[in-house]
């Protein structure tokens, strides 16, 4: 559904005054320690933000891709860690579900997702198996009225906290690519299911990332997505389409904040006996950051609108996702670039912020699968 | 119980004012506007009585311009159940908003009239007054506590050097004070829920109300801009600075 204007605008200001309150001013303590801010997920739960993208029926706000990506990028201004709290709910968490689960799986599970009561997550990656997802190993053998899962996912988002695993598994072991794979819903309390220590990462301290093992895990047959064998990698790729765009919105939402902070340093900043925002060469930085901002925006509403009419946005989401990630990779270096010596001391944040965007091109297909992605459509389609 | 909460729409608090070129009044132009955030503080309070069973109905009232509905629609979207705008473009001072109010109030007939103890823009600090004044109601003004007791109200009032704690007989006009609480986020889904409550228009001419002007701004001015102070070593230094600008 498409808010009206005024909604739009009243839902926008209360989620830009919610980060300026209370998630920017959460967010060192959040790097310092890594822990996620209890009394601020309880809010973000509140405010309904775990399901902004889950239907109305199901408990959600059943908002349409364009109004989601102007939540995430507005979300995006804060510590991405925050956004990455419900952000598996909103995508990779519950849009296989949502787009290929039966009626029954999406009544059992939506409405405690879009409420924020289960946290989902998402597991395709493996430790031989990364870009390559196709090849995974984690096999899911039929065996009466259930499937028994062995199998090791990595890097896996929220893993920690979640309570119910999207698993890619292997149901054709005759095959070795997409083909054979299934998408399967697994509750974490399942016995023979266990959670790696959290991984210590170089930024977005606060998202927890971890292994998920299977060990001779049985899940009732009715787990299995859409209730069909073989095609749980098709189900993954369109749930990462749609994640592609959200994703590039949080990265241009960042690109926004780190480009206000490094103005604000550039204003203050005095050399030469006036501020640095002065000088040509710091001005061109900002201007080709605030250039790819613009541009990113761009693309992310017309791919998010495309999305809305229903068109196939496969090559779009992938070029907004490359664009938007590697811009906010560059912007942020031009922060590091314009604050100088205080951009490389953690007191004053950017550099921060830095690590943090350094994980948007790898993460939901890193660039060099994204030109992959694009450059076979393309081809393909001459 | 029934609560009665007047809103009003003013610049946000996070804006940093600036005055007309020609002196008249404070650039409004493109700037962001919001709810007073007293207001938004009587708001919260409203709902908290609503949610601890002591109210049942919250209705939210505003006398300013067409786009203050955007203001009510925020006391709805927090849990307020209706709203009342009274449209007028021009001024609002602070006697006749209380007049309206008045006339509202006698038709809603609340037992309280909870509302900010002033608006961030003209910092009057009159409206709650002057309108306990018109209905001959009693009033507890700069409330950091309040608390129904059977047909009365214990406010807790922050007053130089203390707190005084008063009793009003119902209805009673109550004012806030910064410390009363902390108003909640309105949640996504109430926000959406709130398009669909209902706000009735109404004009000053409906409740016979002249909202002519009494007051005449002269001048508005920048206030003096601050000149850096000095660092003193010691308190002999600092006395014999004192007595150097002639103040001791």
């Amino acid at each position: 559904m498409a808010l009206d204007q005024e909604t739009r605008t009243q839902l926008l200001e209360t989620l830009d005054r919610f980060v300026k309150e209370r998630l920017i001013p959460a967010e060192r303590a959040m790097a310092e320690t890594g822990e996620m801010n209890q009394g601020i997920l309880s809010e973000m739960r509140e405010l309904g933000l775990y399901g902004i993208s889950i239907p109305e029926e199901y408990g959600g706000l059943g908002l349409c891709l364009a109004d989601e990506v102007e939540i995430a990028m507005c979300i995006g201004q804060a510590a991405p860690a925050f956004r990455s709290a419900f952000g598996t709910n909103v995508g990779i968490g519950s849009q296989a579900i949502l787009i290929d689960g039966t009626d029954e799986q999406r009544r059992k599970y939506l409405p405690r997702l879009a409420s924020g009561e289960l946290v989902g997550s998402f597991c395709l990656t493996e430790a031989s198996s990364g870009s390559d997802a196709g090849s995974l190993k984690t096999t899911a053998t039929k065996d009466g009225n259930h499937y028994i899962l062995n199998g090791t996912k990595r890097y896996i988002t929220n893993a920690p906290t979640a309570g119910l695993f999207t698993v890619m598994a292997r149901t054709d072991k005759t095959t070795t690519d997409g083909r054979g794979v299934s998408a399967f819903l697994v509750e974490a309390d399942t016995p023979g299911v266990s959670v790696g220590k959290p991984e210590k990462k170089m930024g977005q301290q606060g998202a927890p990332v971890a292994d998920v093992i299977f060990e001779n895990c049985r899940i009732p047959a009715e787990n299995l997505i859409g209730g069909k064998e073989n095609v749980g990698f098709k189900t993954a790729m369109k749930v990462l389409d749609k994640g592609r765009i959200h994703i590039s919105a949080v990265c241009t939402g960042l690109a926004e904040r780190i480009l206000r902070d490094a103005v604000t340093y550039a204003k203050e900043r005095e050399q030469f006996g006036e501020p640095i925002a002065n000088f040509q060469l710091i001005q061109a930085m900002i201007a080709d950051s605030e250039t790819e901002i613009y541009a990113a925006k761009c693309m992310i509403r017309d791919v998010a609108k495309a999305k809305d009419r229903g068109e196939n946005t496969k090559r779009r989401a992938s070029c907004t996702k490359l664009f938007a990630s590697e811009a906010v990779g560059r912007i942020a270096d031009r922060a590091v670039q314009i604050l100088g010596g205080a951009g490389y001391i953690s007191e004053y944040g950017i550099e921060q912020l830095y690590r943090d965007a350094r994980l948007f091109r790898i993460y939901e297909g890193t660039s060099q699968i994204q030109q992959l992605i694009i450059a076979k459509d393309v081809i393909s389609s001459y | 119980m029934k609560i009665m909460v007047p809103v009003k729409r003013v610049v946000d608090y996070n804006v940093k004012v600036r005055v007309k070129s020609d002196n008249t009044g404070v650039e409004l132009a493109n700037v962001k506007m919001s709810m007073n955030p007293f207001d938004e503080i009587a708001v919260e309070e409203a709902i908290r009585l609503k949610e601890a069973g002591k109210a049942e109905e919250i209705v939210v009232v505003s006398v300013g311009p067409k786009l203050a509905q955007e203001t009510i629609r925020t006391g709805l979207a927090m849990g307020a159940d209706r709203g009342i705008l009274v449209e007028h473009d021009g001024e609002t001072e602070p006697l006749a908003v209380a007049k309206t109010l008045k006339a509202i109030v006698t038709e809603e007939n609340p037992d309280i009239v909870l509302l900010g103890k002033q608006a961030i823009d003209g910092d009057n600090n009159q409206t709650g007054q002057m309108l306990a004044q018109l209905l001959g109601w009693p009033q507890g003004t700069f409330a950091s506590e309040v608390a129904p007791e059977d047909g009365s109200l214990s406010v807790t009032r922050e007053i130089d050097g203390g707190l005084e704690t008063v009793k009003l007989n119902l209805p009673a006009v109550v004012t806030t004070d910064l410390r009363l609480n902390e108003p909640r986020y309105a949640s996504l889904p109430n926000i959406m829920k709130a398009k669909r409550k209902p706000i009735d228009m109404k004009t000053p001419a409906d409740y016979g109300v002249d909202m002519g002007t009494r007051l005449t701004v002269l001048k508005v001015e920048e206030p003096p801009q601050r000149e850096a102070g000095i660092m003193v070593e010691s308190v002999e230094d600092l006395v014999s600075k004192l007595k150097e600008k002639g103040v001791i």
